[in-house]
């Protein structure tokens, strides 16, 4: 509850002196509560660093207004996607995005969403993913994985989460470079996905360590492969995709963007915003407890990244006949 | 009401048709290993909605529910005035929302419903219609962080907001 | 005995005075978050989750676990004054709690809602404390055809509660489950039934916006209509004599009490199923065993006791699956989930071993949430009748606000609100002509939980359908549920045949 001059013209504003006095000072101040939209629906990993940050933001007191968080899952993250392009008050409009942004673009081209347009903002981290089994199956190695799926064909079953989306795409990467053919179950979320495989309704996942951790530290999940540049040090036997011959890294990308059209004040306020958050001592510890990758980007490199990033996805799209 | 109960019957066999025809973007049928396709549930289920509206209908043809036999009128007069009255009223409130916000849509929802419809007292009306903005403000905005749509006139918010979030 | 020990320990913390503090300040804050309607236990624990950065982990986790046990006896207060269940939990509560309101008696049926809900919480506890481990492999073993499975139980216990007219009530329920597929089909990836290509459709169409549409706006034009706007609600009295003579009519009714607790909690501890099914499961076989089932729907008090007691029950047994597996039996426990990986918490099996304190301080503190839960919850019931002492034509304009607000609080679109008007006005015309509504809602509930898993047990079977016939677990229940969706359906068509015939002759 802090006065500021401003709000006391503000209340002089209220009394009905008159509109307009509100004038924006150099810098830019959010002037009412943050829409801070989730791509993704509450409970699941986007949802989860979302309110991380904005406890974040909260417990040091980092902005004047509060971030209020609105989940939109509608549609793999369409209806969010358009709803922050149409936002009528740009400055006050952030979203959480995570890979879907490239892909539900290219998906569903009715949309007359444009990934680029949206304002980069802050690239908080990248998830990691990796093959995982339960440890019934008693593989304990890739290979041994690659020799036991060729044998059992379409009877494998890899679960993910949703349709056409980074699960899948990694499952098709793994079924054209392996020679498998292992059938794809989408779910709803990670979470889901992970205590199918600890039930051992489905024989493997390529879960972010954050969602099967549980299950890792129990044993019940054993991690076979890394989809990243270099061992993860929390998983230090799972080899790189790299090691087994094949260059292949994917991530989950987590950003914040602003609506397309935000003023370049408002721009850099988020942009210094998020990266206290990035940071706080909280994020970090959450970064390397949850193995993330990833370093902290914005402005042109972070949508250098997002163009390399739209042309990876098209190409493994339209691999899959789905573009 | 037996008018209105084929009339019903007829204006829900046409949705349930619509609901059909729509289900049919996606694949309908049974995938080869795979199960339904992604229209499968609602189009059959819609198709099932179809089937048990004809049911009604031949039920009203054989006059063989209360409702296929009733000569009471659907809707008498007072009830026309009441939906007009009170639905009217309720549309213009979500409809108010978007111009001037739900603080200004709800006190001229309460003064009118109480004033016209209610016939309560001046005093009344107006003491509910402006306590129940109040305390939704402090309830939704303030306490539950729900910001509610303020349309134009937002700007008058920007000091409250300066002392309450 | 260990488990004992560690419950005495786990006393300890909760009485610490800070915890009991939040305890009872996140009981009575619950209470009322789940009285609105359209909030629920979900919107509270999602909103107070930052401020718990000012205690302890422990500490904060047991002020959530207070207030989400609030909002579950709040639920009910909104279904029974109200008809409009605040949350998906509360929906059967409604069924018999709102007569009950008409007829005068909405004390009782609080004091019964009160006292189940304690009840069931605390029959689920001691389950929770004496065998939460165990209970987790059971929940693991519950593959998607086993869900399907239980949808299909929850089904067949609600065939009976549509009215007389069978088409009609087969529309309602197909309808609710068309409804329900609106939005985006996770299996195929595509949107479907995106009418009009309007944005708003993608997120699909929430069971609040049905329910507030159908219980709040629709139900009122109907009480304003049939009522002649003078509805006799009113003639609600208080008194301690009233109050006790109540309790002991409660006291009396063990059996729904018992079948909600337990069909409850094995429920809830199910991931993906919850409390909603539960509850609703209760009612149909408490409806079912009872000795008076016409009674049901028209103001029976079991009928409020079986819901209430499950749905508390069930919402300690989602916690099971949440702590020992790692996965959120509800969206609340999601956002509780949530909370615990903030404060650095590994939920997951080996969670009661190495963070026993968290554990068993939060299991003593549900015990000490729900004592304080219930008495609070008793305190406020003259409040609440007081509110329904308020005279119709101030009482209706206030629910349609709440309506409104209701609507609009949890996907923040307006979209929804318009769409919530929409299914008031016709939920209105077609309870005129005796078209049943409640097995709609229920329909649009379970519909999403239902269709997924019935496509990704046959995705994983290849298209073989005799999965759910052959699995050990899901087996039984498939056979079970088949019995009882057709046992009503031909008991009532023979009823018909017979009155038809003696009509005749």
């Amino acid at each position: 509850m802090n006065f500021s001059r401003r709000s006391l013209l503000g209340l002089a504003v209220l009394a009905g002196v008159g509109f307009g006095a509100v004038a924006p000072a150099q810098a830019f101040e959010p002037v009412k509560p943050v829409d801070f939209v989730i791509m993704a629906g509450k409970g699941g990993g986007a949802d989860k660093m979302a309110r991380l940050m904005q406890t974040i933001v909260e417990k040091h007191n980092m902005a004047s207004k509060p971030l209020i968080p609105i989940n939109k899952p509608g549609g793999s993250g369409a209806e969010a996607l358009v709803h922050v392009q149409n936002a009528k008050d740009q400055d006050h409009t952030i979203m959480v995005t995570l890979n879907s942004f490239y892909t539900t673009p290219m998906r569903q081209p009715g949309l007359g969403v444009d990934s680029l347009k949206f304002a980069p903002i802050a690239r908080m981290a990248e998830d990691t993913f990796l093959l995982w089994v339960n440890k019934d199956s008693g593989l304990t190695t890739f290979d041994q994985w690659v020799d036991h799926v060729k044998k059992e064909g379409d009877k494998w079953v890899m679960g993910g989460t949703g349709k056409l989306q980074e699960d899948q795409l990694i499952t098709d990467f793994l079924n054209a470079n392996f020679g498998l053919k292992m059938k794809y179950v989408p779910y709803k979320g990670g979470g889901t996905v992970a205590k199918q495989l600890a039930g051992n309704h489905i024989s493997s996942s390529v879960n972010n360590p954050s969602e099967i951790e549980g299950f890792f530290k129990a044993g019940t999940a054993v991690p076979l492969v890394a989809f990243t540049n270099d061992r993860l040090s929390a998983f230090p036997d799972a080899p790189t995709m790299k090691e087994k011959g094949v260059d292949f890294a994917y991530y989950m990308q987590r950003s914040v963007v602003g609506a397309p059209g935000m003023s370049q004040e408002a721009q850099d306020y988020y942009t210094a915003l998020f990266k206290k958050v990035y940071d706080s001592k909280e994020w970090q510890d959450y970064r390397t407890s949850k193995s993330l990758y990833g370093d902290f980007l914005t402005g042109d490199a972070l949508r250098d990244y997002w163009k390399v990033n739209n042309e990876t996805h098209r190409a493994m799209l339209a691999k899959m006949g789905a573009s | 009401m037996r008018r209105a109960e084929l009339v019903t019957a007829v204006i829900l066999a046409v949705f349930s048709i619509y609901l059909m025809w729509k289900s049919t973007e996606l694949n309908i049928g049974w995938v080869k290993y795979e199960g339904p396709g992604g229209g499968a549930w609602p189009f059959w289920l819609a198709g099932i909605m179809l089937i048990c509206n004809i049911w009604t209908i031949v039920n009203w043809v054989r006059r063989s529910t209360p409702q296929s036999r009733s000569v009471e009128q659907f809707m008498d007069a007072h009830a026309i005035r009441m939906f007009v009255l009170v639905g009217g009223s309720v549309v213009g409130l979500v409809a108010l929302v978007h111009v001037v916000g739900v603080y200004g849509s709800v006190p001229i929802f309460l003064l009118f419903y109480l004033r016209v419809l209610g016939r309560h007292t001046w005093r009344l009306t107006a003491t509910v219609a402006a306590v129940a903005p109040v305390i939704i403000f402090f309830f939704f905005d303030v306490a539950m962080r729900i910001v509610l749509p303020k349309g134009y006139l937002e700007p008058l918010f920007y000091p409250l907001y300066d002392i309450f979030l | 005995m260990e488990i004992i020990q560690h419950l005495l320990d786990g006393f300890l913390i909760a009485f610490e005075p800070l915890n009991l503090g939040l305890v009872i300040v996140g009981v009575t804050v619950g209470l009322f978050i789940g009285a609105m309607p359209g909030l629920g236990s979900v919107n509270g624990v999602a909103i107070l989750l930052p401020l718990t950065f000012l205690v302890p982990p422990t500490s904060a986790i047991i002020f959530l676990a207070a207030i989400y046990y609030g909002a579950m006896y709040g639920g009910a207060i909104s279904s029974i004054m109200l008809g409009i269940p605040g949350a998906s939990t509360a929906v059967a509560t409604t069924f018999d709690g709102r007569p009950l309101a008409l007829k005068g008696l909405a004390d009782k049926a609080l004091i019964a809602a009160a006292i189940a809900s304690f009840f069931g919480g605390t029959v689920s506890i001691i389950l929770f404390t004496g065998f939460a481990p165990a209970l987790a492999s059971v929940a693991l073993d519950f593959g998607d055809q086993e869900i399907f499975a239980l949808m299909l139980l929850a089904f067949a216990t609600f065939v009976g509660l549509g009215g007389d007219d069978i088409p009609k009530t087969i529309f309602s329920i197909c309808i609710g489950l068309v409804f329900s597929a609106v939005g985006m089909d996770i299996i195929s990836g595509t949107p479907r039934l995106v009418f009009f290509d309007i944005t708003g459709f993608l997120h699909g169409i929430n069971f609040l916006v049905l329910a507030i549409g159908v219980y709040g706006i629709g139900e009122m034009l109907w009480t304003i209509d049939s009522t002649r706007g003078n509805p006799s609600m009113s003639k609600v009295q208080i008194s301690v004599e009233r109050t006790f003579t109540h309790m002991k009519d409660v006291l009396k009714e063990w059996k729904p009490a018992w079948i909600g607790s337990l069909l409850g909690f094995f429920v809830g501890i199910l991931p993906a199923a919850g409390a909603t099914p539960g509850s609703l499961m209760a009612y149909g076989i408490s409806k079912m065993t009872s000795k008076n089932p016409e009674g049901y729907g028209k103001g029976e008090v079991g009928g409020v006791i079986a819901p209430e007691a499950a749905n508390n029950s069930a919402s300690t047994g989602a916690m099971l699956p949440m702590l020992t597996l790692g996965i959120p039996g509800s969206p609340t426990t999601a956002i509780l989930l949530g909370g615990m990986v903030i404060w650095g918490m590994v939920p997951g099996p080996l969670m009661f071993v190495e963070q026993s304190d968290f554990v068993w301080g939060l299991t003593a503190s549900l015990y000490a949430a729900n004592f304080f839960a219930v008495v609070i919850n008793i305190l406020f019931i003259p409040v609440f009748l007081w509110v329904l002492k308020m005279p119709f034509t101030i009482l209706a304009p206030v629910i349609f606000v709440l309506c409104l607000v209701g609507g609009y609080a949890p996907t923040e679109d307006m979209h929804d609100v318009w769409l919530m008007v929409i299914f008031g006005f016709g939920a209105y015309l077609l309870r005129k002509l005796d078209y049943p509504l409640a097995p709609a809602v229920l329909a649009i509930v379970l519909g999403p939980i239902a269709e997924p898993a019935l496509r990704q047990s046959l995705i994983i079977s290849g298209g073989d359908a005799t999965v759910f016939f052959t699995r050990p677990i899901a087996g039984p229940i498939t056979i079970i549920a088949i019995v009882l969706l057709f046992l009503p359906l031909v008991q009532l068509i023979r009823k018909k045949r017979k009155k038809a015939r003696e009509a005749q002759s």
